[in-house]
């Protein structure tokens, strides 16, 4: 088996990025590893966690699901592309943190793009479309209500 | 966790879809939204030697409503199906189906083609294709030929699909009466996880309030998804009485073959698949009775 590699060109978080890639690296792996955006966490593996999540042309998607060579010429946003443009905390990260929603941490960067994806598309969510937007994302440690709680603040904050 | 090492392309055409997969025969596996594949080819229960990527092929992603179907190619996304409301409004079912479809970031990858092909007997979509008499487009570099719900689902994780041949597009019939009510159900362990049972109806009514036509099936209890047309037909002429179907759901689930994994005894399936089966033919009289 040969280890071609494809050239890409993809947008991450404004930027453009060229790389040139195995076509069996995953685009979590290319971002993580390559970029040095670890922000990004790598959980499952296989599509189950959510921690992996990355907005991919503005909807949220698993970058575990994904080969790196699959987004060239698409348009990726990680959670370092969530904050500021000076480097302070948007309002959804200020909201996690003043409604402790977060523990440890790990799940944060998935449960920030599934939430800001949300707002987005919903600038008034319910309290079942906030459930059913982080559905797809497992924190093993605030039990989700204050993570529900942090996409409620945000919502009330940015309207 | 990583997947092996394999060859891609970028199909950038449906016929150059089907050139390579000629090309490189058992070889090869189209890859589409990839939320099934690529965490087998990550557990390496798949190692193929070539991947086909399918994305990019903007003629695989339509949804085209016609008189009494709607077509829609196999490489659109479930999202995207999701939020379509002319399609709701024609193919209900489809919608009612989504909603138990994994979690938003997979479907917004995810494509109605690929959940079909990869014909995981616990998977939602398969069933409403299943119970609604879907037909599939599948073509090749000989040509295209039409294939049924019923024959294009041959066992788990298996279809009537060549090699060599690319699921193209779905068409759905469209059920004509006014008044047609559809539901589907199931029961997980959490939302968005597998189906233990999984259970799908549509009914139409005339006037008066007597079924002129009627469709249901389950999922998660054998091979394929079941369709029961023999039980359905006998509803027809009804007023979809109470007792007329839960005697029909009862046979509908000693019909079913379930099986016995961790998460659920045969027994308790069959058991699941009676309620669930008169659960979704009621939940889709009352909408039909409101239309």
């Amino acid at each position: 088996m040969s280890a071609k590699l494809h050239v890409i060109e993809v947008e991450v978080n404004g930027k453009k990025r060229f790389a040139q890639v195995p076509a069996r690296l995953s685009l979590v792996d290319w971002l993580r590893d390559e970029l040095r955006l670890t922000g990004t966490h790598v959980g499952c593996e296989h599509g189950v966690c959510g921690a992996c999540s990355v907005m991919l042309d503005g909807e949220p998607v698993r970058a575990c699901l994904m080969y790196a060579v699959q987004a060239h010429g698409h348009r990726v946003t990680t959670v370092e592309g969530l904050g500021r443009p000076d480097g302070g905390l948007s309002v959804l990260q200020d909201s996690f943190c003043e409604a402790h929603g977060l523990q440890c941490g790990y799940c944060t960067p998935g449960m920030l793009i599934a939430a800001q994806a949300l707002l987005d598309a919903s600038p008034e969510p319910t309290e079942a479309q906030i459930r059913e937007a982080i559905g797809g994302n497992l924190c093993r440690c605030t039990g989700y209500q204050q993570i529900v709680d942090a996409v409620r603040l945000a919502a009330t904050r940015l309207k | 966790m990583k997947s092996a090492a394999f060859e891609y392309t970028r199909a950038a055409s449906i016929g150059e879809a089907c050139e390579l997969l000629a090309r490189y025969g058992d070889g090869a596996k189209l890859l589409a939204g990839g939320q099934s594949l690529v965490p087998m080819m990550a557990m390496r229960l798949l190692r193929p030697a070539w991947l086909v990527d399918i994305n990019e092929i903007a003629a695989l992603k339509f949804v085209a409503a016609e008189k009494d179907a709607v077509r829609i190619g196999a490489c659109t996304r479930q999202a995207v199906l999701e939020r379509d409301d002319a399609l709701a409004a024609r193919v209900p079912l489809l919608r009612q189906a989504l909603a138990w479809v994994g979690h938003a970031q997979t479907r917004n990858r995810g494509t109605l083609g690929g959940s079909l092909a990869h014909a995981d007997p616990c998977a939602e979509l398969p069933l409403a294709a299943q119970v609604l008499g879907a037909r599939m487009v599948l073509r090749s570099t000989g040509g295209a030929r039409t294939v049924g719900a019923d024959a294009f689902f041959t066992g788990a994780m298996s279809t009537a699909l060549k090699p060599d041949e690319c699921l193209e597009e779905i068409r759905w019939p469209v059920w004509p009466e006014r008044r047609t009510g559809s539901a589907f159900t199931e029961l997980c362990i959490r939302h968005g996880d597998f189906a233990i049972v999984a259970a799908a109806a549509q009914v139409a009514l005339d006037d008066a309030g007597r079924c002129v036509r009627a469709a249901f099936g389950l999922a998660a209890v054998g091979q394929t998804p079941l369709a029961f047309p023999r039980l359905a037909a006998r509803l027809v002429g009804s007023a979809l009485e109470r007792d007329l179907v839960l005697e029909t759901a009862k046979c509908a689930a000693g019909e079913s073959e379930p099986g016995s994994d961790l998460h659920a005894s045969a027994g308790y399936r069959r058991h699941l698949a009676g309620v669930l089966a008169a659960r979704v033919l009621q939940a889709a009289h009352a909408k039909a009775k409101a239309a």
